[in-house]
């Protein structure tokens, strides 16, 4: 809107839009245009808005004020998803797809192509093969959802909007789940679109993915617009600073040096499982120990299996210097062992459920007396998660499902903190989290290695193992490809590792 | 992730203190009262004391059932095969008593007798329920319907088609549990109650009744967070089990006898119950006071419907059937809010 090119062709605007829910207002007179063929990033904190103005753009929320335009006139999109036959379509954070259909029975759902009454099962495969070859992609038609990564489900969505000829795609934070390499797949298919002249609305927490994929970026805050600019204009500091409008303090805590002879925690000899080959490794007290590599290359697998979630074929397990191991969950919490999901919705909370029952459920045990639940106990356990934490609900007795992505997230680690453990593993810790609560999370997990708790921290992104990991373990194919200590521990050389191009001598 | 906090706001401004009084926890008491209400304005025989007391002891078979099936439904399960084992215990239980009879003299022995070996039933039926659910890995619905198919061929069998009835002398000694009072309380009613209390405290007060909840609401958060889903799976069917040996235990004095016909349509009256209360059917949460509610309200239906003459008794069905889909649509709690 502020930018010279006015020649070029906007196709959908929203002028002086507002939406409230109830009483409370969230977002306050919003202007944003997408032009023909860009990639529009939308960026902002948890809660800045952008979820709702994806959705007004789409036509799920209807604004309370101020008027959408498509091709320049202005019109009320029709709610439910119907604007996807405008050529509109919302790609959801959440993938929604039917699992146990097909790819191509979801790309064609409530559109079915017939002949007669019966399905015309094999133009339908064809088409649905066509987009896919298009776009690079290598699953069949006749695949499964549920059998699909979740990369490869995000690409069925793509070739159901371009199989709706869609002219806008908008992606609330596509690249949440998915590891480097997918995301630069799924941006080589952007691109592809874009080239075709679809334009595309793209939100992400990640602002280096920003800078590499979008022409333009609006950044809002608070439920306003804050500015719209070329990709160009902005350094990555420049973004985060009109994000948090404020002067971001340094991400990553410093790091404690762990002593060389600290005692080493947890030990693992030559583990074997149906996932992961041959994994050795050692965490010491008070450390950090980063696990990198692609998803799918056995990050999770491993520790699952250590916590008693998966069978172990062979190999042991050493906590404390004994010999251990671990069939449940329940005996790893009684060894001080927590493992925190990266599933937090299917696997973390209960998300139908409220804060208190979700932050003793794992410490169950501690809050019994005489056979009883200890209500007070639970209850100060709650309002000590919640400070520790700095859990920001604004009512306690909100279910879990309704807190922010970071609440839950502060939630979960407040949870697992309950049971006093001396080794924790946080698989994929800032998911879908805004800057300032990852920043949080980061001094949170430095202070409980400072604690002298061992901390094993699983993650896709990469500056986060750079920045807070005293070492780390590089996994590829379910085999540890290596592992790097202080300066080694780069970008380049965690992606040699990675990628499988080297190789642990 | 914006759009959730979103809803946060959203929802905590519409729940002030008149939604913390909402149809979701007073619904099955306002249903109760406007029943009874409308019972005494129908006929003031309603309200006399023996009219109460009766709807009191016939709801408490169902009831005490229903609070099995409270926990089974919290925990995400369902149980179909509850009448049919009900019709099967008793059956059994009659059998075992005759036999005793003929071996030693009538007395509180073989009641006693009867009802131990009633309370074995009920645990190692559930057990099986619970066993094939969760290790066997077969859909709970499955499993009971097939296993209420069984316990009703059974006592069909054990009948031979026809009626298995108890013992003269035995029943004499055994009739006072049905018929007689504590406390000018009927005896039913009272177990009805101490069920009940039971009930309320471990599904509220106890780890296992948290687990319950857990269970039902996302099985694998429930795995991640340390609790032991299939064990704690088996014991809710153990515990429907012991609840209909418990209902049988005072249901055999009342007729003495047990038929291809004991029981039948008692799982969907429990299930029914269990949700008019505000127990979700999908599991993750649920109500014993509810469901108590639940079984006045299923009984105080029939009890009305013969006390006067606007509607057929033949009706009944229909009457429930109306309620248990308007208390669902109620609780629901979103029928003001258009998704």
């Amino acid at each position: 809107m502020l930018e010279g090119q006015i020649t070029t062709e906007v196709i959908l605007a929203a002028e002086g839009v507002s939406k409230s829910f109830g009483s409370v207002a969230v977002l306050f007179s919003v202007g944003f245009d997408l032009r023909k063929g860009e990639v529009h990033a939308l960026i902002g904190e948890n809660g800045a808005g952008k979820s709702t103005l994806m959705k007004i753009l789409s036509g799920l929320h209807q604004p309370t004020s101020g008027t959408v335009k498509l091709d320049g006139q202005k019109i009320d999109l029709p709610p439910f998803g119907q604007a996807e036959d405008l050529g509109v379509v919302l790609i959801h954070q959440e993938l929604n797809l039917a699992e146990q259909l097909t790819v191509e029975e979801n790309v064609f759902l409530g559109r079915e192509m017939v002949n007669g009454l019966l399905l015309n099962r094999k133009e339908m495969e064809e088409k649905v093969q066509f987009y896919l070859d298009e776009l690079g992609a290598d699953i069949s038609p006749r695949d499964r959802i549920c059998d699909l990564s979740i990369a490869e489900k995000q690409m069925v969505e793509i070739v159901k909007a371009m199989s709706r000829d869609a002219r806008v795609l908008i992606m609330d934070e596509p690249t949440a789940v998915l590891t480097d390499t997918e995301t630069q797949l799924l941006f080589n298919q952007i691109e592809k679109l874009k080239n075709k002249g679809v334009a595309i609305i793209f939100s992400s927490h990640k602002l280096s993915e920003i800078k590499q994929i979008a022409d333009r970026v609006t950044v809002m805050r608070d439920g306003q617009w804050i500015a719209t600019k070329q990709t160009e204009a902005l350094t990555l500091d420049a973004m985060a600073q009109l994000m948090v409008g404020r002067e971001l303090s340094k991400l990553y805590p410093p790091k404690n040096e762990v002593d060389v002879d600290a005692e080493v925690v947890l030990e693992v000899k030559n583990l074997y499982t149906d996932y992961v080959k041959n994994i050795s490794f050692q965490l010491r007290k008070g450390q950090i120990l980063g696990f990198s590599g692609l998803v799918g290359s056995g990050r999770t697998a491993v520790f699952e299996a250590i916590c008693g979630l998966g069978e172990i074929r062979s190999g042991e397990v050493f906590l404390h210097g004994k010999k251990t191991r671990l069939h449940s969950v329940a005996q790893a919490r009684d060894a001080g062992v927590a493992y925190l999901t990266k599933d937090r919705k299917e696997k973390g909370l209960l998300l139908n459920q409220k804060m208190q029952p979700n932050l003793t459920l794992l410490a169950l045990p501690n809050f019994v007396k005489n056979f009883l639940m200890d209500d007070k106990a639970e209850q100060r356990a709650t309002a000590r998660g919640i400070r520790r934490f700095d859990i920001r609900a604004r009512d306690r007795n909100i279910t879990a499902g309704d807190m922010s992505g970071g609440n839950q997230q502060k939630l979960l680690l407040a949870k697992i903190m309950e049971i006093n453990p001396k080794i924790v593993i946080i698989d994929e810790p800032t998911r879908g989290i805004d800057v300032g609560t990852k920043q949080q999370i980061y001094s949170f997990i430095a202070a409980l290695a400072a604690d002298g708790m061992s901390v094993v921290v699983i993650s896709s992104e990469m500056p986060e193992i750079i920045g807070i990991c005293h070492e780390v373990v590089v996994m590829y194919s379910g085999r540890i490809q290596g592992i790097l200590q202080g300066a080694e521990i780069n970008e380049s050389e965690i992606v040699r590792y990675a990628s499988g191009l080297r190789e642990a001598s | 992730m914006a759009e959730i906090e979103l809803n946060e706001v959203d929802k905590k401004s519409k729940k002030g203190m008149l939604s913390k009084l909402d149809f979701k926890t007073l619904g099955p008491f306002i249903a109760m009262i406007v029943l009874f209400i409308f019972g005494y304005l129908i006929n003031d025989a309603f309200i006399n004391s023996g009219n109460l007391s009766n709807i009191l002891t016939r709801s408490s078979f169902i009831g005490i059932i229903a609070v099995g099936a409270t926990f089974v439904i919290t925990a995400g399960g369902i149980d179909l095969s509850v009448g049919s084992m009900a019709a099967f215990i008793s059956g059994i239980m009659i059998l075992v008593m005759n036999e005793l009879k003929t071996v030693m003299e009538p007395g509180l022995m073989i009641i006693f007798a009867g009802v131990a070996i009633s309370v074995v039933l009920g645990v190692v039926a559930g057990f099986i329920n619970g066993f094939l659910t969760t290790k066997g890995k077969i859909e709970a619905f499955i499993v009971t319907l097939g296993s209420m198919g069984i316990y009703r061929s059974l006592v069909t069998y054990s009948a031979d088609g026809g009626t298995i009835s108890l013992d003269r002398e035995v029943r004499a000694i055994y009739r006072p549990v049905y018929y007689e009072d504590l406390f000018g309380i009927p005896i039913p009613v009272l177990v009805f109650v101490a069920v009940a209390i039971i009930g309320y405290i471990l599904l509220n007060k106890t780890v296992f009744g948290r687990h319950c909840f857990a269970i039902g609401s996302n099985e694998n958060v429930a795995k991640y967070s340390a609790v032991n889903v299939d064990i704690t799976r088996i014991k809710t069917y153990i515990l429907q089990g012991i609840c209909v040996s418990i209902a049988t235990i005072i249901y055999v004095p009342r007729l003495g006898s047990a038929s291809a016909q004991t029981g039948t349509l008692w799982e969907l009256e429990a299930i029914a119950a269990v949700i008019i209360g505000g127990t979700m059917l999908k599991g993750g949460y649920g109500r014993i006071w509810g469901t108590v509610m639940g079984a006045l309200i299923l009984t105080m239906i029939g009890n009305i419907l013969n006390l006067t003459d606007l509607i057929s008794n033949y009706l009944n069905g229909a009457v429930q059937g109306v309620i248990i889909v308007v208390a669902v649509y109620l609780q629901r709690g979103d029928w003001k809010k258009k998704k």
